[in-house]
């Protein structure tokens, strides 16, 4: 490695490294939503009333949690084509969304779980008692109340996802992580570039993880009635007659 | 109380008419507890019925079964003539799927005893969301049916509160809302009052007996205010380990019934 650290490096290597930012962030959206959409999947596989299916269900779930992602990532790039039947060669950008996606999606999976599970079983009577259908039970009554809670447990793994998304640098997609390893070792000049790197990644984790913590406290709150009460009173709803004896101290 | 039980019922029904409701042998276990073992029952159009009994006596199950919200272990309740837990598949008797209950429990409403509104809509919300997605009504029919139903328990001028922000007795008198918009044959009660403050009792039995008085359709109440009960019902249930143990107008179980267990029950009630 060259010398200590120069600011002319880091600026030369700064547009270089940003270039790769499109694509970090993309795979990031990418991921997290074949994840947000795969969890359901396993969601509906688990719910199925027979007991052989659950287990295996189940079963996969664990293996695909307790292997790590860059396994994962390289079972998919260089194992997948070679098996029978089923291999496909993929690009290197779908790879990574299918290994990390699914990754994932195992332990978003779980997040949805816990959602359903704190929906309260009068909830689901009451679906009953009015007739609802499977479907319409689902969408209208116990995702809308299930879903909202677990959003900043999501969006932590959208965080932690972002910061595992440099590993498919390792199969040649062009992130920043990439681009800044290409810059060193065209430059001799590791320092700079990994420097920015690093500084990219702290200024979209911490923000995204303040922002977070606010979503917390606003879904901890969303039917609050004080919560409630302020917001009536910003709208100046004229028949809300809330009065101020109402408020829970 | 002896005002009410000797006076006579006003409005009780004819006897000639079909039965909406019939139970069949109906029996219910949880595991080693038989919690129901053999009930027979016959619900008329309109007729008001209050079950009574000691807790843990199946009370809430008979309702619930009827609901669909409790499998029965054996025999079946017929719904406006149709089997409820069973179908017909090739001229057997099967196990009903999803599409034939929905069918059969159509014309039942409940009302529970903690409420289950939905908290994620206004109360005006709550009621509309059934009819137009279950029933696929007009939406702006709906509204105005579901307004019309919520000046008519008290809380018109709360539209648009979730909830979160009503009182338990509030709180009741949306879900009788909710389930009377569905223009049920058949409305069950389980102990509604029974999680309320003694102080919103009152508003939400002022409701229950504006039902039973103005409305046509059947009732079961299953229910610890005995006295309000026996004033609304045409038939009194006693249950009492499983079975009914008692039956008859809220004179011939209250007064003349020679049942011990009638007997000890309303003397551990009127202690308490």
């Amino acid at each position: 490695m060259g010398d200590n650290f120069r600011w002319e490096t880091f600026f030369d290597a700064l547009p270089i490294v940003l270039q790769g930012l499109g694509v970090t962030v993309g795979l990031t959206f990418a991921c997290f939503g074949f994840a947000l959409l795969f969890g359901f999947v396993w969601i509906f596989f688990r719910r199925i009333p027979n007991k052989l299916i659950v287990s295996i269900v189940t079963w996969v779930m664990e293996f695909i949690r307790s292997t790590p992602p860059l396994v994962q990532l390289f079972f998919v790039y260089y194992a997948l084509p070679v098996v029978p039947v089923i291999g496909v060669t993929l690009e290197p950008f779908t790879c990574a969304i299918l290994a990390i996606g699914i990754h994932y999606s195992t332990y978003i999976g779980e997040i949805y779980r816990s959602g359903i599970e704190s929906v309260d079983k009068g909830q689901w009577e009451a679906s009953i008692a009015l007739n609802f259908s499977t479907m319409d039970k689902w969408r209208r009554i116990i995702l809308p109340q299930a879903i909202p809670p677990t959003i900043p447990m999501l969006g932590n793994y959208f965080i932690i996802m972002f910061k595992e998304v440099p590993l498919a640098s390792i199969i040649g997609v062009t992130g920043i992580l990439a681009m800044a390893n290409s810059y060193g070792a065209l430059n001799f000049a590791y320092l700079e570039p990994l420097t920015i790197v690093g500084i990219i990644f702290l200024l979209l984790s911490y923000p995204s993880s303040i922002l977070i913590k606010k979503l917390e406290v606003k879904m901890n709150t969303r039917f609050d009635k004080n919560v409630l009460l302020e917001k009536a009173k910003k709208k100046s709803i004229p028949d809300m007659n809330l009065k101020e004896s109402d408020r829970i101290v | 109380m002896s005002n009410v039980l000797t006076e006579n019922k006003k409005n009780s029904v004819s006897l000639s008419t079909e039965p909406i409701v019939k139970y069949l042998d109906v029996k219910k276990s949880f595991g080693d507890t038989h919690v129901l073992k053999g009930i027979n029952l016959e619900i008329r159009p309109g007729e008001k019925i209050a079950v009574i009994g000691p807790s843990g006596s199946g009370k809430t199950t008979i309702i619930r079964m009827l609901m669909t919200l409790e499998e029965p272990t054996s025999g079946d309740i017929i719904v406006n003539g149709k089997n409820l837990w069973k179908m017909e598949k090739n001229g057997q008797l099967v196990k009903a799927n999803e599409k034939h209950i929905r069918e059969v429990r159509g014309d039942i409403g409940m009302v529970f005893q903690h409420f289950n509104l939905f908290p994620h809509m206004t109360i005006l919300e709550n009621c509309m969301a059934a009819p137009i997605h279950v029933k696929k009504e007009n939406k702006d029919e709906v509204r105005e049916r579901s307004i019309k139903m919520l000046e008519r328990v008290g809380l018109g001028t709360k539209l648009d509160f979730y909830p979160s922000q009503l009182s338990g007795g509030q709180k009741q008198r949306v879900a009788m809302a909710r389930a009377l918009v569905m223009r049920p044959k058949i409305m069950l009660f389980d102990e509604v009052t029974s999680a309320l403050d003694p102080e919103l009792v009152g508003e939400v039995l002022e409701v229950i007996r504006d039902i039973a008085e103005n409305d046509d359709m059947a009732m079961v109440l299953v229910t610890h205010e005995m006295e309000f009960a026996l004033d609304i019902a045409d038939k009194v249930l006693f249950l009492d380990q499983g079975v009914i143990a008692e039956q008859g107008t809220a004179n011939e179980v209250l007064v003349d019934s020679k049942n011990e267990r009638v007997q000890s029950f309303l003397k551990r009630f009127r202690k308490a």
